[in-house]
């Protein structure tokens, strides 16, 4: 009796911990199985089952025919569209916010279709659009698609940051002698840079695993998505599992990186 | 780069003259937020735009930094003629409204601002002196957000004047701090205005702090200077009712003329008669023709009604009900109740205080003749009164 209610005490002070802890769990564990299965050594051609473990996978990471290529095709692909989507995003949201003009009401609401709409609908769409246009699919049409979808998450992120800027900010960098470039690349910029930053983390996640948009408009060329999905048919070679593991701990190093950074600059201030 | 050379120069060499604005106006609209006003601000003097909020004193400022356009009318600093000039050409700066301090610099960078964007290399003595000046040496590599009210709006300041601009321009720069450090800064400010000389212009609703750091007092209402002239002479002769109810406390009478005799005007207002200087008369004072007499609180002596014998002669008089005391420490402010204005309000400074003087006290009014004025009786009696309860 003692027992029961010792425990339900226990459970109680500690109900937020535990709640937390399993949210992590749930969040964590396919990338834990992910890492786990990229050491292993299966039989045959699927890696679903356990069986030893080896190192032979991140020894030769490029082992498998096509990998390698697909996944440069979708790095060179996502920083392409990253580019193009911040830069476009970032003049369409400075306009939005700073100046009136007509129809300014209807692109405010059209810019968010593209996150409103289907995926499976805007890529077929797309892909009717290039093929009466008579546009060669390949790196080209993934790339303007890319930086279509993208725009919107840009623009979205940009806005917030801008519309809560002071525009007397602006206007004490033209008082001290800035000129209009000046004072954009000395104060706007640099303030809106975090929301800036933001949209191109954004943009660049998006387009980089984005499949159902860039399957149909892909033609022949196959990106990183692409190829796993094509090889998931005929059998899941272990390197996918080693480029997974070795993208999730490359984000999360950036992650610390910038957290020691940010913490070290709070002490030197302080 | 030629621009800012001619720039460097003119501020270097070429340190004097007036601000002039001429028949400057704003419109947005339909709506006028500053009538066209000819105003000049003195060389080296701290001038201060006063009135309540909407009263178009920011707009009038922000036209001199060239931050709005005009409608109408010219600026000129001296001799040149800046009315097409954009901010980054004038040799003017501001100190903002809650400072608009650049948050992603540290406060040596916001120092040094205006003195890179002029291509100036070698900032750090400049920069050093300007802190030094504020008090702020310490704090150079801090973030703004780092430091207090008073030091952000000291860092304002010395980002603008390390330029040493032909005018400082100060947009309520008092406004966001507590009514402590604005009196300290109130002083600080005043310092500074006198050890650099730079002419100061300095927009504000508090009619407190327009008094004691200004030396010329412009008072604003509706988008028209109601009048201008130095803070003892717009209280001491108010010429509309609004500086007269804005700038302190005024009690206003609606008189008649009786006689107006050698320097003198005598009214009658309920069947007391009273005299004023027809030098502070601003009304067209004829006989029988309204005016309204006025006359500050701090002015009056109060008397129990059962001492009226003590009165010296010729002073003027009125009788009443006290309907409330307050006692704030250095003085006690009573409202008496009379036939000639029902809310008269009188400041007693706390020497002697006489215990009858309560509530219900039948007491007579009396004040030297010459400290009475008169004002034109076809405007609004109130007017300017929520104004400076506002401010």
């Amino acid at each position: 009796m003692a027992f029961v209610t010792s425990f339900k005490n226990w459970f109680k002070r500690n109900l937020v911990v535990i709640a937390g802890l399993l949210t992590l769990a749930y969040l964590l564990l396919p990338n834990v199985i992910v890492t786990v299965f990229s050491f292993n050594k299966p039989n045959g051609r699927f890696n679903y089952e356990w069986q030893q473990f080896s190192t032979d996978a991140w020894k030769d990471p490029c082992g498998v025919a096509g990998l390698c290529g697909s996944l440069s095709l979708s790095l060179q692909i996502a920083l392409w569209a990253t580019l193009g989507a911040t830069a476009l995003g970032t003049a369409i949201a400075f306009a939005l916010v700073r100046y009136r003009f007509r129809a300014r009401g209807a692109i405010n609401s059209l810019i968010f279709l593209p996150m409103a709409m289907p995926e499976v609908v805007m890529a077929a769409s797309l892909l009717t659009l290039f093929l009466n246009m008579g546009a060669q699919l390949g790196f080209w049409t993934i790339l303007i698609a890319h930086i279509m979808f993208c725009l919107s998450f840009v623009v979205t992120a940009v806005k917030a940051r801008v519309m809560s800027m002071d525009p007397r900010l602006e206007q004490a960098a033209q008082d001290l002698y800035a000129g209009p470039f000046q004072t954009f690349v000395r104060v706007t910029l640099p303030i809106a840079a975090p929301g800036i930053a933001a949209g191109a983390l954004l943009a660049f996640a998006l387009s980089f695993d984005d499949f159902i948009i860039t399957n149909f408009n892909a033609g022949s060329t196959v990106t990183f998505p692409m190829f796993v999905w094509g090889s998931a048919q005929r059998g899941t070679p272990v390197q996918i599992n080693v480029i997974g593991t070795a993208m999730f701990v490359i984000a999360v190093l950036f992650v610390l990186a910038s957290m020691v950074i940010g913490n070290r600059r709070n002490r030197r201030k302080a | 780069m030629t621009t800012n050379t001619t720039k460097n120069q003119k501020a270097a060499t070429d340190g004097g003259g007036d601000v002039r604005l001429a028949g400057i106006g704003k419109t947005y609209g339909s709506f006028t937020a500053v009538h066209p006003l000819d105003l000049t601000v003195p060389e080296g003097s701290f001038f201060a735009l006063l009135g309540a909020s909407g009263c178009g004193k920011t707009t009038t400022l922000r036209m001199i930094a060239g931050l709005e356009e005009p409608s109408s009318g010219t600026v000129h600093l001296g001799d040149q003629d800046v009315t097409a000039l954009p901010p980054y050409k004038r040799p003017v700066n501001t100190v903002f409204q809650s400072y608009a301090l650049f948050p992603h610099l540290d406060i040596y960078e916001n120092v040094a601002f205006g003195l890179r964007r002029r291509g100036i290399k070698s900032v750090k003595k400049q920069v050093g002196e300007m802190l030094d000046l504020v008090q702020l040496g310490e704090q150079a590599r801090k973030k703004p957000h780092q430091l207090s009210g008073g030091q952000q709006q000291r860092v304002a300041v010395a980002r603008a004047l390390i330029n040493h601009p032909k005018v400082l321009l100060l947009d309520e720069p008092l406004g966001a701090l507590d009514l402590k450090l604005r009196r300290q800064m109130q002083l600080e400010l005043k310092r500074i205005q006198t050890e650099v000389g730079i002419t100061f212009v300095h927009v504000t609703h508090d009619q407190e702090e327009a008094m004691t750091m200004a030396d010329q007092v412009a008072v604003m209402n509706a988008g028209r200077v109601e009048q201008l002239g130095a803070p003892a002479d717009l209280y001491e002769n108010p010429r509309t009712t609004f500086v007269a109810n804005f700038l302190g406390t005024s009690n206003l009478i609606e008189a008649e003329v009786d006689t107006r005799g050698g320097e003198d005007v005598v009214v009658k207002a309920a069947g007391d008669k009273l005299v004023l200087p027809g030098a502070r008369c601003s009304a067209p004072a004829k006989a029988g023709g309204k005016v309204l007499v006025g006359v500050r609180p701090e002015k009056i002596s109060l008397t129990h009604a059962d001492d009226a014998g003590s009165i010296p002669e010729g002073r003027n008089r009125i009788t009443g009900t006290i309907s409330n005391t307050s006692f704030i420490g250095v003085s006690t402010q009573y409202v008496v109740d009379c036939a000639a204005c029902p809310e008269f309000e009188v400041y007693a400074q706390n020497i002697d205080r006489d215990p009858r003087l309560a509530p219900g006290a039948e007491v007579v009014l009396h004040w030297n003749p010459a400290h009475t004025f008169g004002l034109d009786a076809a405007q609004d009696i109130d007017a300017g009164v929520a104004e400076g309860e506002a401010a």
